[in-house]
């Protein structure tokens, strides 16, 4: 691929342009052979560079993607083919499969719960928020800024060594006797309130709890440096409106977990008091067992307030990092400026305020006033209004573009398909009159596995394969890069769309099994069917993993500085993989914007370079 | 080179600054250093972790039938046995509140580089802050040991309905000539006599329960449970305010500020957190003792 991006243009050379243009900060007088480098475990274990912080976070992330895929595969195993004999899982998940005295094995209800609990756990915050946002935050926000490294490395190292400890805490907890916590993912109260309320809402719960909760302090630690570094360290002439994309959905990523992962550990503090402490915030009067319980006076109401006060702007935290990085791999690899810059900056801004007025729309079921649902729907629905301006802005980016297809790209433009057709069933579903109908059915499970899950891994894909070179140095294979695309967007097709039609039918999410039920007895087929398309997909996904690890010692190396020839300035590093401080000598300063591609004859003209006398500044 | 970063901001161009694009890259916006910077952001996601709790408080108490009186509940004061409504609380309130002045002083004495100065206020502002923190533990201690309110269990409420209390045998108790009655809204206290709580019995005069025979019931739990629990986050919070501002006040006393590029910042970041720390005590303040 590079050759045929090697097209002549005329450029300033950039090394003599940044040693004449850019500015010096002395950085190199003061590091010579620093902490950062010496030694094998500053340098790579507890490292304080951005960039080694960013492939741990993303390593990390693809060891518990695999983990919470194969738990969906377990899950899915027993929807498809409730009839089937499981023995054969034993060795892997023992005594969660009942062995009958006719030998036929059975995925035990319990295990069951867990499964869905964990998968949904996992992906949404240690996949989608930490694997995501962690991994292209901290590879991309110092690099495209013109940055050193993060405002304080030593709370970006902790950030990560925060989420290491909660990946082991709730690894460890899968392990439990009693297994992991089993009350689903948004851990309701008086499931995940009363430790003898299920298997897992004992000891599961309390490490689930302990997990989340250190997991937050990764988020912070990590959101407080995005947010400084983006507003305090950018180069010169990086002004805000000359930030590439993906910094500006950092940022406002960064923001949204800053304002909204705090009052998720109210609730979590409020929780573990109900749970170890006998308090009675989340309990009202109830009997287990038969038994009066001494609680009084609580609300459950209230915890899935506090909970998804988090959960609607996390939501966000996922899908926008995704939709910063799509915007940048869309406007390289079509060869033309984003569409409608400063309007893609307002819609992320939008996106961002609006995700935290309308949380209750998660709880339309929940007896929350009709007349203050309408808010909520009306805020739910206005969403649509910047969602939408963010698609036609990628479509019109693609639009009459000289487009590579590149994997990267294809999943770039996979994404905006994902998002489409997810979003369209988010209207449905922020309709409370319509939420009557469809909530807690396996619509819901369509909607967001579509415009989140799907989506927000391929925004997480299309960011790998594009700076894989500046991870590492060389390609991803392109070949087995494509098939995987292919594989994962068609399968994945195949797994969610049939739900939409089974969730209309009206079958419940979460159930152990249908076969049971008169009225859904006839999906089994198409349960099977998803079944075997969840299992081609993860496959798909194997293929990934092997290509990554592959190229990381045999991927064809990257030879041009530039390969993709592309404006921003984490191509302008003197070596392929930038050491630390990123830059050998001055920083680049900043020109223009980062989106001159086709622009006065000009294939793509990069950041550091002046505006000629006679050209117009496209970031005014 | 430890942990203190890389400055890039503090190498800007003069000509630049002069150009006056605040946002333009290459400076720090607003000279806000990115220690401070980040200190506000942490305050700000701390702010949202209490307005968690205080909305939380509000949702439960606003759902509960009754909630106990603050004055009838935080009256007694130390070495006194007399009723002094809230008279405790507001001296603990002053003294927070003095102990940011105090703050304010060792910021600005930081600004000017007197090393004497700012470790004297800093010590005035630690003392402030272990005498709120000796009195929240006076009024825990009443609470708990005298008063019997606890996270499970809250002795204090307000009456429901007016009614008479009586005796065993059924007839009302007469105490200086007057039968000892209460009015709807009125506060009690159920008392606790040698590990048995003494559940007095009234019989109801107004109200479609006029002339039932009823027994005092607790006041809502939540009121304890929140009590603790919200006091007690903040107290933490003033609790870890204190140490950080004696390992910085030791800090400061060492010199090791002397030689730093910017100065006593650590003493303006504490500042900002203790700051903070005062600003939320008011708006608990304002939830349990006078709503």
């Amino acid at each position: 691929m590079a050759e045929v991006l090697e097209n002549k243009v005329n450029l300033p050379d950039v090394d003599q342009l940044i040693r004449e243009q850019g500015y010096d900060d002395h950085f190199h007088e003061h590091h010579h052979g620093d902490k950062y480098q010496s030694g094998f475990i500053s340098k790579y274990i507890f490292s304080m560079d951005h960039k080694i912080i960013a492939r741990q976070f993303l390593i990390t992330g693809m060891i518990w993607a695999v983990i919470g895929g194969l738990m969906s595969l377990i899950f899915r195993l027993q929807l498809g083919f409730p009839e089937e004999n499981f023995a054969w899982l034993r060795p892997l998940i023992g005594r969660w499969v009942t062995v009958n005295d006719a030998g036929v094995g059975t995925i035990t209800p319990e295990f069951y719960y867990a499964m869905v609990t964990m998968h949904g756990t996992i992906i949404v915050f240690f996949v989608l928020t930490a694997g995501l946002s962690g991994t292209f935050s901290n590879l991309l926000i110092p690099l495209q800024v013109g940055a050193r490294d993060m405002a304080s490395p030593f709370l970006n190292m902790l950030s990560y060594w925060f989420f290491f400890l909660s990946s082991i805490v709730m690894l460890l907890s899968l392990f439990l006797s009693t297994g992991p916590f089993s009350g689903g993912w948004t851990a309701y109260p008086p499931l995940s309130a009363l430790p003898q309320a299920s298997d897992g809402s004992g000891a599961g719960m309390t490490m689930w709890l302990v997990s989340l909760t250190l997991f937050v302090v990764s988020v912070l630690l990590g959101g407080i440096n995005y947010i400084t570094t983006v507003l305090n360290l950018r180069t010169k002439g990086m002004s805000m409106w000359k930030l590439p994309l993906p910094i500006w959905a950092f940022f406002t990523t960064a923001v949204l977990g800053l304002l909204s992962f705090p009052v998720l550990v109210s609730g979590f503090l409020l929780l573990f008091f109900d749970r170890s402490l006998g308090t009675s915030f989340y309990l009202s009067e109830i009997f287990v067992g038969g038994q009066a319980l001494d609680f009084a006076g609580g609300s459950p109401i209230l915890y899935q307030h506090l909970f998804w006060f988090l959960g609607h702007p996390e939501v966000y935290i996922i899908i926008l990092p995704a939709m910063g990085i799509v915007s940048e791999v869309l406007s390289v690899n079509s060869r033309r400026p984003i569409f409608g810059y400063r309007f893609m900056v307002y819609s992320i801004l939008a996106i961002g305020f609006l995700s935290f007025i309308v949380w209750a729309h998660h709880m339309f079921m929940s007896g929350v006033n009709p007349f203050i649902s309408n808010f909520f729907v009306i805020f739910t629905l206005i969403i649509a209004v910047p969602s939408a301006v963010k698609v036609f802005n990628w479509l019109t980016t693609l639009y009459g573009g000289n487009i590579r297809l590149t994997t990267a790209a294809l999943y770039g433009i996979g994404f905006v398909s994902m998002f489409i057709s997810g979003g369209l069933t988010g209207i449905f579903l922020g309709n409370s009159a319509i939420d009557v109908q469809q909530h807690d059915t396996y619509f819901v499970v369509a909607h967001f596995h579509i415009v989140m899950g799907v989506a927000a891994m391929f925004g997480m894909f299309a960011g790998v394969y594009h700076w894989y070179p500046k991870m590492y140095g060389r390609f991803m294979n392109e070949t087995l890069g494509k098939i995987h695309f292919w594989g994962t967007m068609i399968g994945a097709y195949a797994i969610f769309w049939p739900m939409h039609y089974i969730g209309m039918a009206g079958v419940p999410r979460r159930y152990y099994r249908f076969d049971t039920f008169e009225a859904f007895k006839h999906f089994g087929a198409l349960n099977k069917f998803m079944t075997i398309a969840a299992i081609i997909v993860f496959a798909c996904q194997i293929l990934f993993i092997i290509n990554f690890f592959y190229s990381i010692w045999k991927g064809r190396k990257v030879t041009s500085r530039n390969p993709y020839n592309a404006n921003t300035l984490e191509w302008t590093t003197e070596t392929i993989v930038p050491g630390h401080g990123n830059w050998e000598g001055n920083i680049p300063t900043v020109q223009r914007w980062a989106y001159d591609y086709n622009k006065d004859e000009r294939e793509f003209i990069p950041q550091y370079v002046p505006v000629g006398p006679d050209e117009k500044d496209e970031s005014h | 080179m430890t942990t203190d970063t890389i400055k890039h901001g503090a190498h800007e161009d003069q000509a630049h600054q002069e150009g006056g694009n605040l946002w333009g890259g290459g400076r720090e916006p607003f000279k806000a250093s990115y220690g401070k910077l980040m200190m506000w952001y942490f305050l700000l996601s701390d702010a949202f972790t209490f307005s968690g709790f205080l909305i939380s408080y509000g949702a439960l108490r606003f759902s509960m039938p009754t909630w106990p009186l603050p004055d009838h509940v935080f009256e007694t004061i130390p070495f006194y046995s007399g009723k002094a409504p809230l008279i405790f609380v507001t001296f603990m309130t002053f003294v927070l509140i003095i102990s940011s002045v105090t703050m304010v002083r060792a910021v600005q004495e930081g600004h000017r580089e007197n090393k004497k100065g700012v470790v004297f206020w800093m010590l005035l502002t630690i003392l402030g802050g272990i005498t709120f923190l000796s009195c929240q533990a006076w009024e825990w201690t009443t609470l708990l040991a005298k008063e019997h309110v606890s996270i499970h269990r809250n002795p204090f409420s307000r009456h429901m309905e007016a009614g008479v209390y009586l005796n065993e045998d059924g007839t009302p108790i007469v105490k200086d000539g007057a039968e000892e009655t209460f009015k709807k809204g009125d506060s009690y206290l159920i008392h606790k006599h040698d590990g048995e709580w003494d559940l007095r019995k009234y019989r109801v005069t107004e109200g479609p329960d006029a002339g039932q025979v009823k027994q005092l019931a607790f006041g809502p739990k939540a009121f304890g449970a929140l009590f603790f629990f919200i006091t007690g986050f903040h107290g933490f919070h003033v609790f870890s305010g204190v140490l950080f501002l004696a390992i910085i006040a030791i800090n400061a006393a060492s010199g090791v500020y002397v030689a730093r590029k910017n100065g006593y910042e650590m003493v303006e970041k504490i500042g900002l957190y203790w700051h903070f720390v005062d600003l939320v005590w008011v708006f608990v303040f304002l939830v349990f003792y006078l709503l």
